[in-house]
């Protein structure tokens, strides 16, 4: 193991996955799809390795940060391309409707680099049913997949220092709704009142994997 | 009671951190200097995670409503309680109505007061950190507010450090290469790990940006998807000067890593100043845990009891 991430292919195993190390605190592994990122994490968390501090899915990839004085990471890494993965998670996914006011400050920059009128960025953001990919960046942040690729923009040149609060945004394939006031570049069409992070609830996200999105155009 | 007379720029109540929820996109935040905050709490008979004052710069003002005990480790500061200088680095005496004073962080950028008991601050998600870039956790001090002291048991022993633990201007950082060092071009990352870079201002607690020779990307490789981040890592953006991701760090990044910090050489980073310089050397992943097994072993060793020692243990004042 020299930490570079082989190909998949060349290691074979159920799991199809290729792990490279994260310094002596983490291991990265490489699946094929986002569904394996989470039956991977899944069995992880069920294994509830000592040490293990935390399992992290990605788009296409699981990282396991830990102890490394009190769970051998290299053990994991050459053990984990043989495990036996449970089955997709079944029937937990919820569907949320989410009010969005179009408002966003890029909303009409987007109309004009996607060349379709502001209605019609509106109307295609909200007309189709979006899944929860994976959480990340910040505190109830979910990459949403399912946008409309007529309305794929890049992310801005210059982040913003400060994105408010509830902000709707899109950014290349995924659009998302910003839990609360952080720096951002992702270009933002609208915005909601709907709380996405409650560090006093369980769980303190609304929204979880796998779970389904109608964000509802609101006035 | 602590009362806060002025907050210093930016000073947050930190302990090491709420791991566990970076699923859910919760930074673990947490002292960027996690070895000065453990020896801090050691030295006042705290356990390591208590939750104690990061100073950032310079430090706060606070007098004190109780008798306790206090430790200043990390960045070196100037200290005075009622206008008497303090040292750092070892236990001290403060009394009820008196006010502890912490100037400029000299060495270093970032200072750590423990304090009996520790700072009694709400939990939140298992944490008193303040989560800087998300907003999670008690806010940063501001004047004129009370901090709550948890109680503390018997008046811990004077203690001091075997060693100065200040911070010199110029450092040599260990990492451990990859994962994502094949977007580097070869010369890029020879010149990562072969010419030194300075902070810029623009760090902060989620990481300490660097300016220096630029690490080439491969050109052509379609972007990475976001994936989770470790404290440590070396991001390379687009423009090629690496940023070296800390406590407080987005658990979810883009950019590629070229290589990790060590854990036993992390604080180094936190705690460089724009005026230094830190020189990255390559050493295998091996290595690296026996540099973390090292570095908890002079912590384990790194506190006198009172009144042992070369230059005498005990407090000056109290």
């Amino acid at each position: 193991m020299n930490g570079r991430l082989a190909s998949s292919a060349g290691l074979a195993g159920p799991v199809s996955t290729a792990v490279a190390f994260l310094g002596e605190r983490a291991i990265l592994a490489q699946v094929d799809d986002l569904a394996t990122a989470h039956r991977l994490a899944a069995a992880l968390r069920g294994a509830a390795l000592a040490g293990v501090e935390d399992v992290v899915p990605g788009a296409g990839t699981v990282t396991v940060l830990a102890d490394p004085l009190v769970c051998d990471l290299a053990a994991l890494a050459t053990a984990l391309p043989t495990w036996e993965l449970p089955p997709p998670a079944a029937g937990s996914a919820r569907t949320h409707q989410i009010p969005v006011v179009y408002d966003g400050a890029d909303l009409d920059e987007v109309g004009a680099t996607c060349g379709l009128a502001t209605d019609e960025v509106v109307r295609r953001h909200t007309a189709v049913t979006y899944t929860v990919a994976f959480l990340g960046f910040s505190p109830g942040f979910a990459y949403l997949v399912g946008l409309d690729p007529a309305l794929t923009v890049p992310r801005r040149a210059t982040p913003r220092t400060t994105v408010p609060a509830g902000s709707v945004a899109i950014a290349d394939a995924h659009t998302a709704i910003y839990p609360q006031a952080t720096p951002g570049g992702w270009q933002l069409v609208g915005h909601t009142d709907t709380v996405l992070f409650d560090a006093g609830a369980d769980p303190p996200a609304l929204l979880a994997p796998a779970d389904r999105v109608r964000l509802v155009a609101a006035r | 009671m602590i009362s806060v007379v002025r907050p210093g720029p930016l000073t947050t109540v930190q302990d090491l951190g709420r791991p566990g929820w970076a699923h859910l996109g919760v930074p673990r935040a947490g002292a960027v200097d996690p070895v000065s905050l453990r020896l801090a709490n050691r030295l006042v008979a705290n356990p390591d995670g208590a939750a104690a004052l990061e100073a950032t710069v310079a430090g706060p003002d606070l007098t004190f409503g109780v008798d306790t005990t206090i430790a200043l480790v990390g960045g070196h500061v100037e200290a005075s309680i009622d206008g008497a200088a303090v040292p750092t680095a070892q236990t001290l005496r403060i009394g009820a109505g008196q006010t502890l004073r912490m100037g400029q962080v000299r060495s270093g950028t970032r200072a750590y007061l423990a304090v009996a008991g520790g700072i009694d601050a709400p939990a939140v998600l298992g944490s008193s950190s303040r989560d800087t870039l998300s907003g999670i956790g008690p806010a940063p001090l501001q004047a004129g507010q009370r901090l709550g002291v948890a109680a503390a048991g018997i008046n811990p022993p004077g203690a001091r450090l075997r060693v100065d633990r200040s911070y010199s201007l110029d450092n040599e950082v260990r990492v451990v290469l990859g994962p994502r060092h094949d977007r580097a071009t070869s010369s890029g990352l020879a010149r990562l790990l072969g010419e030194g870079y300075t902070a810029t201002p623009s760090s902060d607690r989620t990481g300490t940006r660097l300016s220096g020779p630029t690490v080439e990307l491969v050109a052509g490789c379609p972007p990475l998807a976001s994936e989770a981040m470790v404290a440590g890592a070396v991001q390379v953006p687009p423009d090629g000067q690496p940023i070296v991701l800390l406590a407080n760090h987005a658990t979810h990044g883009g950019y590629p890593v070229v290589a990790v910090v060590v854990a036993a050489d992390l604080a180094l980073v936190g705690q460089s100043r724009p005026a230094g310089t830190i020189c990255f050397r390559q050493i295998s992943r091996q290595e690296a845990l026996a540099a973390l097994v090292a570095r908890e072993r002079e912590l384990d060793e790194a506190i006198l009891p009172r009144g042992q020692g070369a230059g005498g243990g005990s407090p000056r004042h109290g």
